[in-house]
């Protein structure tokens, strides 16, 4: 296998939890990612899933560089970008970019689209000339799905979908190599959600993209992703290429999870028992011991409320950290 | 109209609500939005009926009219009637209006957090709805609460009573949604978006618990929803909405397996399913959404429809028996699709 264009080891991202007005005095500590490695290949997809305060964000974050982790590697094309300052991470900003779940907050309503698309241009000093910027403006716009008449528009004037589009082309900008999508199409609606899929897929041939889907619905992940993770409190249960993890998933979690989805249709649904996962995802400042999800899990034996299982490789590719997996 | 409401009424039971053309608008700056534009559809006893729609299609207008909760203004609702159990709901004053509103018609909405008061503990926000709408002495509503709360799942529910929303978690917040809504025995419970802000393994137990009760305790149930998964498990009758009319009306699975109208079939096309081999590209709906205050004379879907003729921009179809048992769709080619329909499976499979 290639060299990885993405590597991640042991990333800890532990946020302190601190207490009083006067005397703050750190009272605890926020795992939100407790130890994740994973891979990505150029032009891969893959995609990174599970349910609110799993810690997906906050991995694509520290890819991001938007907070720096408190352990562990992350090597971008060979090169720790984990421990990089500030100063020295304006390269990478060109070459790892984000797409945001809502289109509504993340356009400044103050800034025509056409100065939104220009603005990281701006900031790294490509194409200082203005009429060549406006002309790559148009040409993102047009990429991107959207008439040239848009770059005088405000966000408001747009429907979601459109504006989904603009924060697409403001990613674009830059000629980036890889970018994160956090929760990219969640805010759509299904009509519009599609279009901005198959748009995402299109960019990924024509530009030889990389993506780290951050999602939590997984018949969109699986549709977009070669490989996926699975996440829960802070750490991976299990990951594999995703006709694997969705036709054999292993983890007792992945395969709660995926029967919780409803399918778009009542005979599949009449006929499939089922059982929803029982509890609450635990307070990641105080994670239970052992495996994490032992509260909630079908499977759990005395062991593993006292020992952390190890993500181990089953078969080659499929990863999962249960101890009851053959 | 009149005429669908006469095959309706062929069916066995009474409904136990009916709405007739019902007409809700917002006058806004940019022009009068027809939000709700003449929307007829009952509910039997103890039935399940999914309303299905995107962002602006009128489905949530749509509930908060039954309940006469339209803010005026900008709101208002324009015509039509709402026979609820013999009386028209639009015909009653405020004071009967709040008698019905968590009394026989219990609501749970999306986003729990603000649909709770969050300075009045758990147990006062039951007991409330119990003293006001049942006279209860504050004894036996405690007493009722908790066994509310042990109807919804919830553990230690006397300590839980003492708490405030913010203390509970999403999933847990929705339960008491849905505590209140039962306390005091509704015929009938709206509930919209209930699970949209709750992850997936909660909605699951949610929509479950949902189900377990209104059936048990035989509660009919408006489910206004934007997820299709949600509907096919758990609707017995379905109604699409797009541009603030139903375009398409019948049992689940006719509407999922034989749909009728272009907008239910592109929608169940453009999404992607886990129990489906994957494919190779997704069928979007093309184009966006209409304005509302733009609408013209002809259909609305007619801009992104793959099957629009000339007479659609002429006038609007009005929903028509498809042959199918309480099957109709608002398309002029309707019988035609029923032939593409079969095409579309063939391709999909």
């Amino acid at each position: 296998m290639s060299t990885p264009l993405l590597e991640v080891k042991g990333l800890e991202m532990h946020f302190p939890v601190s207490e009083g007005i006067l005397m703050r005095r750190k009272v605890g500590e926020v795992k939100a990612v407790d130890g994740v490695d994973f891979t990505v290949q150029r032009g891969e997809t893959l995609g990174l899933v599970g349910e609110s305060g799993c810690g997906k964000t906050t991995t694509g974050r520290c890819i991001l560089r938007l907070e720096k982790p408190t352990a562990g590697e992350i090597r971008y094309d060979g090169v720790n970008i984990a421990p990089l300052e500030r100063k020295e991470l304006r390269g990478l900003r060109r070459r790892i970019q984000v797409i945001f779940q809502d289109p509504y907050s993340s356009l400044n309503p103050r800034m025509k689209v056409g100065q939104i698309i220009a603005e990281p241009m701006k900031v790294h000093g490509i194409e200082p000339d203005a009429a060549k910027r406006n002309a790559r403006v148009r040409e993102l716009l047009s990429v991107c799905g959207l008439n040239s008449r848009f770059a005088d528009r405000y966000p408001h004037e747009m429907s979601g979908g459109q504006r989904q589009r603009v924060g697409i082309a403001r990613a674009l900008a830059l000629n980036p190599e890889f970018i994160v999508c956090d929760e990219a199409v969640s805010a759509l609606d299904v009509s519009i959600q599609a279009q901005v899929i198959n748009l995402l897929e299109d960019l990924r041939e024509q530009f030889g993209l990389t993506y780290l889907f951050i999602a939590h619905d997984l018949s969109v992940v699986r549709h977009l992703c070669q490989r996926v993770a699975v996440m829960y409190l802070g750490r991976i249960v299990e990951m594999a290429d995703s006709d694997t993890l969705f036709s054999d998933p292993q983890h007792p979690y992945t395969r709660g999870l995926l029967a919780a989805v409803p399918v778009p249709d009542p005979s599949v649904e009449e006929q499939r028992a089922f059982q929803p996962v029982p509890g609450e995802v635990p307070s990641p400042m105080h994670p239970p011991p052992g495996c994490v999800f032992h509260p909630r899990c079908p499977m759990a034996v005395a062991t593993c409320r006292q020992q952390r299982p190890p993500i181990r490789e089953i078969r080659p590719g499929h990863f999962v950290a249960c101890s009851e997996v053959s | 109209m009149n005429m669908i409401q006469g095959e309706r009424s062929g069916r066995r039971s009474t409904p136990l609500l009916e709405i007739r053309d019902l007409h809700t608008e917002f006058r806004t700056g940019a022009g009068t939005v027809r939000a709700v534009d003449g929307i007829s559809y009952a509910v039997d006893p103890g039935e399940t009926v999914a309303v299905v729609g995107e962002s602006g299609s009128g489905k949530s207008v749509g509930a908060l009219s039954i309940l006469r909760l339209i803010p005026d203004p900008p709101g208002r609702i324009t015509g039509g009637q709402i026979l609820f159990a013999g009386r028209d709901l639009l015909q009653l004053s405020e004071e009967e209006m709040r008698e019905i509103r968590g009394g026989e018609i219990g609501m749970v909405f999306q986003e729990p957090m603000t649909s709770l008061n969050p300075v009045l503990t758990i147990g006062r926000q039951l007991t409330e709805a119990l003293e006001q709408h049942r006279g209860l002495e504050r004894a036996a509503s405690h007493q009722r609460a908790v066994e509310l709360l042990k109807l919804v799942g919830i553990a230690e529910p006397i300590r839980r009573l003492k708490q405030y929303p913010h203390q509970l978690s999403g999933g847990m917040r929705q339960r008491v949604m849905i505590a209140i809504a039962l306390a005091c025995d509704p015929k009938l419970i709206i509930a919209d978006e209930p699970t949209t802000a709750l992850d997936v393994t909660i909605q699951a137990q949610i929509l479950e618990l949902m189900k377990e009760l209104t059936r048990r305790l035989g509660v009919a149930l408006i489910i206004i929803t934007h997820n299709l998964g949600v509907v096919a498990r758990y609707a017995n009758r379905v109604n699409v909405m797009y541009a603030g009319r139903i375009v398409e009306s019948g049992n689940a699975a006719t509407i999922y397996h034989r749909p009728r109208h272009p907008y239910t079939i592109a929608l169940l096309n453009s999404v992607p399913r886990l129990d489906r081999p994957r494919q190779a590209r997704l069928d979007p709906v093309e184009g966006q959404p209409p304005d509302l205050t733009r609408l013209d004379a002809g259909c609305s879907f007619r801009p992104r429809c793959r099957f629009a003729v000339e007479a659609c921009a002429a006038s609007r179809p009005d929903l028509t028996a498809t042959g199918e048992a309480g099957h109709f769709s608002a398309c002029f080619r309707q019988s035609e699709l029923g032939v593409a329909n079969e095409t579309v499976k063939e391709t999909a499979a």
